[in-house]
This record gives C-alpha cells, structure tokens and sequence, in this order.
C-alpha cells in the first residue's frame, strides 16, 4: 500500500516536474508507470534524439532532460510504482483516491494527476485475427520466463534488437527456433545481427526472411504457424511458441475507462487555470489533455504542472493558503 | 516553381482526397493530412519513430529512398507492402505533384 498527496499516472518529463513543483508547496508526491524505467516516450522512443525548444537548452538529448529532471526531484523523494500500469480509480471512503495497479497495488492520495502522455506503453499485436485465443496459450509478446521455452519449437517474428536477441539467447535453450523477418537486412546492433546470421549458417537458427506470420493454428493450444514468403508463398510450420517483438506502442489503455471526459484519446479538461477534469480532484496535465489551444509541448506540460499543483494544495490542505516563493530566495532545500 | 502542388490521399474508407500542400512551409505528407484532418495520428511528431503515418505509394513517383531508420520503423509496422512509405518522411515538393497514395489500415493494438 502507498500513501501521498499528489499521485501521479506517468512518470514523463511533466509527471516528474510536477514532484518539483508540489515540493515547493510541500506536497508529497509518488509516480506509477508502466514502463519499468522514468522518463516515458523521451527514455523509450528517442533517448538520442535532441531537443531544441526547452528554455534555457540550445539542445539537450531527451534521455540526459530525464537524468537532469530526476536529479532535480531528488530532494522531494518521490516514490515510484515503476513496470506496473494504473488499472482503476475508485474514491476510498476517507474521501481519498485510490489506484489500483496490474499487480495489484492500492496507492492512496488526495490527488490525482495524470500525466499519461500518449498512454502506456504495450507490445504491438500483429494483426493476425484469431491472436487473442492464443494469448498465453502459445503466444507470448513479452519474454518473462526464458525457462518456457526449454526444448520447445519456437518462432519469434521482428527485426529489431529484441528479436535478434532473444533468437541468440533461445538458441541454446530451445529445440528448433525460427526468425521471421520482413527484409532481407536487420536493424539492431552490428554484433546481434552477425551472431544471428552465424548461427543461421550454422544450422541452429531457422531464419525465413522476406516473410510475415500471417496466421495461427491450433485447438486451444498454438500448433501452427502460417508463413506467407514474397517468394515461395504460404508455409506451415508446426510450432509450440509465437514470440511477436514489433516494440511498443502507446495506448491510452484503462484511463479510458475512469469516466473522463475524452476527445480523440486525450482527457478533456474544463479550464487552463488548474487543468481539472470532469472529476473532481483529478487533473490531467501534459500531451495527455486537450483544451482549445493546446499545444502538446514538453515545456507547455511543466506550465501546465506548476499551475495544476496550486489547486492540488488547497485540496490537500484545504484550512491553508499557500505561500508563494522564488527558488532564488533559499534554494531548494528551503522548502 | 510551383508553390503549391496536388497530392491524392485515399482514406481507410477508400474515399478519394484532393489536397492542396505548399512547397515553401518544409511540410510532409503526415503534416499535410493532419491538416486536412484526415484520421493520421501522426504520434511521434515525425521522427520516423511510430508509424502511425504508414501509407502506400500508388503513383509511380521517384521518391528519396527510405532511410534506416524508416526502414527500421516499417519493420515494426503491419500490413507493410513493397509500396509502404511513412507519410512524414515524404517531403512536400514540387517533383511530387500528382502523388497519389492510399493510408494503411490502422495498427489496432495501438488504437
């Protein structure tokens, strides 16, 4: 069980800001993401991308903004509930919230922010009709137990870093393993992809290139997968696995189900003064909110935090008026 | 020069789209049919990173060859063709007047 004042759904640039700002006001704050690390789209889609429109950086890659944001939160302590995604909202009968995660963590707080950005984030599905029957019954989009595998008939599908890396690991482990790729060439680093092509040679590696799984058979259970090749056409291979490694994609996910006001997967809110929505003592913050102007910006999300957390305090403490103070007056540690 | 060029955009519905798009504003295709309002979601804001601008060349343009990392994408990507291009790596100039392209079904997982 977790207990803060301000509890806030991502753990992006704006959800970490935001422990920044509800600290001046000595709020307590605690992230829970669904990605097992801080930072969201800037730690997961472009660490090494630059970004040129955060004031006072010419440029700063994404992934040192998110070092430099966690160094910056360090003094308020915030707690995280990291690789675990917010399942449910209910309001707990002290008045509080409560978030219920996958895993089954109850987190209560006073305040919900959300600062989900895109959504989290999930495997991509390939879009093979009848997949959802063979979920955990011979399909799997995460490898949480190499162990499985053991001397089984294993197809994996992709051709990224994941899927190369896991066909080496799965070499040693399974009976027979199949690479299906659509190109010839492989992204991912130099070495994964010459180890691959060696153990292709080498016999230990099915790898069928050109080619997409297109279809699954089985009674329950996967037996077969259908292979359509841009040469030879359709093959059928026996198989007890189906690992599809396409990466992740966001998705707004249960949010969607909180009864919120949403408009083209983002949460409406009703004013720019505090970002509330439709729900009392819920606010949405960052590129997961619309308005009539919005921008979906990184430094609008931190505006948008500061101004959010104003309204937080008086929910929180509803008996005291905040006190407003510059940093520039006693630093961080004076709050 | 010609500073504004016709493009063709067949929608998830098959409906037929003439759309006007400038040649000085360094727009793209994903750009220009947001613009339109067309259902692309354009999520990454064009760095190649998502896909969900996935459309298919009908035309019989030359277009700038795919660079890794939207080769790298389409990897990632369904329903992908000889012909799949994403729309926001395609520059809006005047050499592709008269392009004509069809958008991808949408990824339903990341719906």
């Amino acid at each position: 069980m977790v207990e803060t004042d301000i509890l806030i759904i991502g753990a992006g640039p704006v959800g970490l800001f935001t422990v920044f700002e509800a600290g001046l006001l000595k709020l307590r704050c605690h992230l829970i993401d669904a990605l097992p690390q801080p930072g969201g789209q800037l730690s997961e889609i472009y660490p090494k991308k630059p970004i040129y429109d955060i004031p006072g950086y010419p440029d700063i890659l994404a992934g040192d903004l998110v070092d430099n944001l966690m160094k910056q939160i360090e003094p308020f302590k915030p707690g995280f509930t990291l690789g675990d995604r917010a399942e449910t909202l209910e309001k707990h009968e002290d008045g509080r919230w409560c978030v219920t995660t996958s895993r089954g963590v109850k987190h209560y707080a006073s305040v919900i922010a959300i600062a989900g950005g895109l959504g989290s984030f999930e495997p991509r599905k390939p879009p093979i009709s009848n997949i959802v029957d063979f979920e955990d019954n011979g399909v799997e989009y995460i490898i949480r137990d190499p162990e499985l595998y053991r001397d089984k008939n294993v197809v994996i599908a992709g051709g990224g870093d994941s899927a190369l890396d896991w066909t080496i690991y799965l070499a040693d482990v399974a009976k027979e393993i199949t690479l299906v790729h659509r190109r010839t060439s492989f992204r991912g680093t130099l070495d994964s992809v010459e180890k691959v092509m060696d153990l292709a040679k080498s016999g230990r590696v099915n790898l069928v290139t050109e080619a997409q799984v297109i279809g699954l058979n089985g009674n329950g259970k996967l037996d077969e997968v259908v292979i359509k090749h841009k040469k030879q056409g359709e093959i059928v291979q026996k198989t007890n696995h189906f690992i599809p490694l396409f990466g992740l994609s966001p998705k707004l996910g249960p949010i969607g189900d909180w009864g919120l006001e949403i408009k083209k997967s983002a949460i409406v809110v009703d004013n720019t003064l505090d970002y509330a929505t439709n729900i009392p003592g819920v606010f949405a913050i960052g590129d997961v909110n619309t308005y009539p102007g919005k921008l979906k910006l990184i430094l609008c999300g931190f505006h948008e935090a500061t101004l959010m957390v104003q309204s937080a305090f008086k929910i929180v403490y509803p008996d005291q008026k905040a006190s407003f103070k510059y940093t520039t007056v006693n630093g961080v540690n004076g709050f | 020069m010609k500073d504004i060029i016709n493009v063709t955009v067949i929608d998830r519905e098959g409906v037929e789209h003439q759309l006007e798009a400038p040649t000085d504003m360094n727009m793209n295709m994903m750009e220009v049919c947001k613009a339109y309002d067309l259902p692309v979601e354009g999520t990454c804001g064009g760095m190649a990173l998502c896909a969900s601008c996935h459309c298919y060349i009908l035309s019989d343009h030359e277009l700038a060859e795919a660079s890794d990392d939207e080769e790298d994408m389409l990897d990632q990507a369904f329903f992908v063709e000889d012909n799949s291009r994403l729309g926001c790596q395609i520059r809006i100039k005047e050499e592709i007047d008269g392009l004509k392209v069809r958008l991808a079904p949408v990824d339903e997982s990341a719906a």
